[in-house]
């Protein structure tokens, strides 16, 4: 994993490369997810709970770059960054489905 | 990435530290000078008087001076000056010929107490360094996204780099004179560890300031994609009356700082915004300077009603979320800080862009050590060389350039303040093919040497173009500006110093090369 570019094969670049687009998008969806549904279901006046779902996504997008380069192989960094993504998602759409019933 | 948790980690660091890296270098480098911004703009323009007026003298003459010039104007604001910035700013905005057009806006500087308009020289001042540092000289807004986004680039290495840290403690009293490699990691941890309070802070504040732009997810969702709701919910100050369309005289401005320190219970007032000044519809807000708190409240303001004068609202204490935001936005700005903590500010800045620098020059040094004994490094490690040198030694070129190009550009040349950011980047360029030209060693040999003159020259050019010299300064006791000329002359010293340790290592190098290397290195630091 150091700097001998050469001798690496491509099937391991490649899947570097995975795992960045995985840290970069797929972490700030996951941030993006969190800062949502955090905001959703804090109990604080609107504007205060969007400010605080923000103040904390960024420690959301650290877990997850850490995340994407600290698991074995790259298809787990997609793999636990889908599963918070869709119980996020499932969080925040319940909050929305609740305030509009 | 098989091998365990901090080995990936480490891996992170490397790499996220090496393509951002000179990126960081800059951006940190460029933030510091501006904790600086106000006594480097009073260098820059030393033609404004650097007197102190009462706010209500100066509130005057801002306001005569407005009601004869900018009469038709649909707003009005007026920076008082403060103790660092003793300039009086007035600007105006044209009511819009169009409907939901931003009207053009004007300013002007003020002397606060005849208000007289000042001719000083035209400069960007330490604004420049301000404004580089997080919108890197590109169109709006891709410079805030790139920069926030090596922000983020910066806490994952920070944290990572911590991780990644064994003994952090241990390693923190260990430091290792002249043993090249093992010198440079020595002094990396020593520098991340001992500010790394602030560097987290700094790093984690400069996210929180741009997270309206970069994460607006809750926002949209919250609001349902009215941001401008957002916005009036948190700043309900901001909000411009109906015209009226009836004349109307604005009430005298200056009885207002004294109404909205009772309000306050403290504190001072820094800026006065007009809307609809000579209407009856007029409002007056008035915003209330940082520089006594910590926590900058942002949307801190007293409304009056401007031809009675009468209270229309104050802005509610903050709340906590409201608060954490607005604790980290003061302490990365650092208003707040007085000489010596604002003095502390630059120095741990200072500490910070060190570590960024000592990271890069050991990404290169431990892999050129496989490189010792062939004549021409690979091409991938030729440019890191390059862009070490150029993003290091260049930038501190550049910067003296700018110093340099504000005291020889000629007074009445047009677009004078473009001219001194021209003379910035194209000496910056100028190091990168220096550097392309040019054999490692000697490339940061010649730069440093050339940063050493130009840095210590900058008293003395000061002396030769202009009557601030530091003998005049020194005796009046105005401490910016021989601080400046003291500053500039104690980092020609240091520059003097690199530069020879440098030419040195070069000779040492070439005379015993298969010295002891540092094996244990290979392992502990990627």
């Amino acid at each position: 994993m150091k700097g001998k570019a050469r001798s690496l094969p491509m099937s391991y670049r490649l899947a570097v490369t995975s795992r960045v687009l995985a840290a970069v998008l797929g972490g700030y969806i996951v941030a993006a997810l969190a800062s949502v549904s955090l905001s959703s279901w804090v109990p604080m006046a609107r504007a205060d709970a969007v400010v605080t779902g923000m103040l904390t996504s960024f420690l959301a997008y650290l877990g997850a770059v850490i995340w994407c380069f600290a698991c074995r192989t790259a298809l787990r960094a997609w793999l636990g960054l889908a599963l918070p993504c869709v119980i996020l998602a499932v969080v925040s759409g319940l909050a929305y489905w609740m305030d509009r019933t | 990435m098989k091998e365990g948790f901090r080995q990936a980690m480490a891996w992170l660091h490397t790499w996220a530290g090496l393509i951002f890296g000179w990126l960081l270098f800059a951006i940190f480098l460029t933030g510091t000078l501006a904790y600086f911004k106000d006594e480097t703009s009073h260098w820059m323009k030393p033609e404004i008087p650097a007197r102190s007026v009462s706010s209500d003298v100066s509130l005057n003459v801002a306001q005569n001076y407005l009601e004869q010039h900018a009469g038709g104007a649909s707003r009005w604001l007026i920076e008082l000056p403060t103790a660092r910035e003793p300039g009086l700013s007035v600007r105006w905005q044209q009511t819009p010929t169009q409907r939901g057009e931003r009207g053009q806006f004007t300013e002007k500087h003020l002397d606060p107490q005849t208000g007289a308009e000042v001719q000083g020289r035209e400069s960007t001042g330490g604004e420049f360094f301000y404004r580089f540092h997080f919108q890197l000289q590109m169109p709006y807004p891709w410079g805030r996204w790139l920069s926030t986004f090596a922000a983020m680039v910066m806490f994952v290495a920070l944290i990572s780099g911590i991780i990644t840290h064994k003994k952090i403690f241990k390693d923190f009293f260990t430091f290792r004179p002249r043993k090249g490699q093992r010198t440079w990691l020595d002094g990396h941890n020593a520098v991340g560890v001992l500010v790394l309070p602030f560097h987290l802070m700094i790093t984690y504040s400069s996210l929180v300031i741009f997270m309206v732009m970069v994460m607006p997810a809750s926002i949209l969702v919250s609001y349902k994609g009215d941001v401008r709701g957002f916005y009036d919910e948190l700043f309900p100050a901001s909000t411009t009356p109906q015209l009226s369309g009836q004349p109307a005289a604005l009430a005298p401005l200056a009885p207002l700082l004294e109404k909205a320190r009772e309000q306050w219970g403290d504190g001072r007032v820094a800026r006065l915004t007009v809307n609809n000044p000579g209407d009856a519809s007029a409002s007056v807000v008035l915003v209330r300077d940082g520089s006594d708190r910590v926590v900058h409240d942002f949307g801190s303001a007293v409304t009056f009603q401007g031809v009675s004068g009468q209270l229309l609202g104050a802005t509610p204490q903050a709340s906590l979320p409201r608060a954490i935001a607005g604790s980290f936005f003061g302490l990365h700005m650092g208003h707040f800080a007085g000489p010596l903590m604002r003095g502390l500010y630059f120095i741990f800045g200072l500490a910070g862009t060190a570590m960024i620098g000592t990271g890069l020059v050991i990404w290169l040094g431990k892999r050129q050590l496989k490189h010792a004994k062939a004549a021409a490094l690979p091409f991938e490690l030729r440019l890191v060389q390059i862009l070490n040198i150029a993003s290091m030694a260049g930038l501190m070129l550049a910067v003296a350039a700018f110093f340099w190009a504000n005291r020889l550009l000629p007074l009445g040349l047009t677009g004078r303040a473009d001219w001194e950011v021209n003379a910035f980047f194209i000496v910056w360029g100028l190091s990168v093919l220096h550097a392309v030209v040019r054999p490692g060693k000697q490339a940061w040999f010649e730069q440093l040497a050339l940063a050493a003159v130009l840095f210590g020259g900058v008293p003395l050019l000061n002396a030769l173009t202009t009557s601030y010299h530091l003998a005049v300064t020194l005796a009046q006791g105005d401490w910016a500006m021989a601080g400046f000329d003291l500053t500039c002359l104690a980092t020609g010293v240091f520059f003097a110093w690199a530069a020879w340790k440098m030419r040195r290592a070069g000779q040492v190098e070439g005379v015993s090369r298969p010295r002891a290397q540092p094996m244990a290195l290979e392992q502990e630091a990627h």
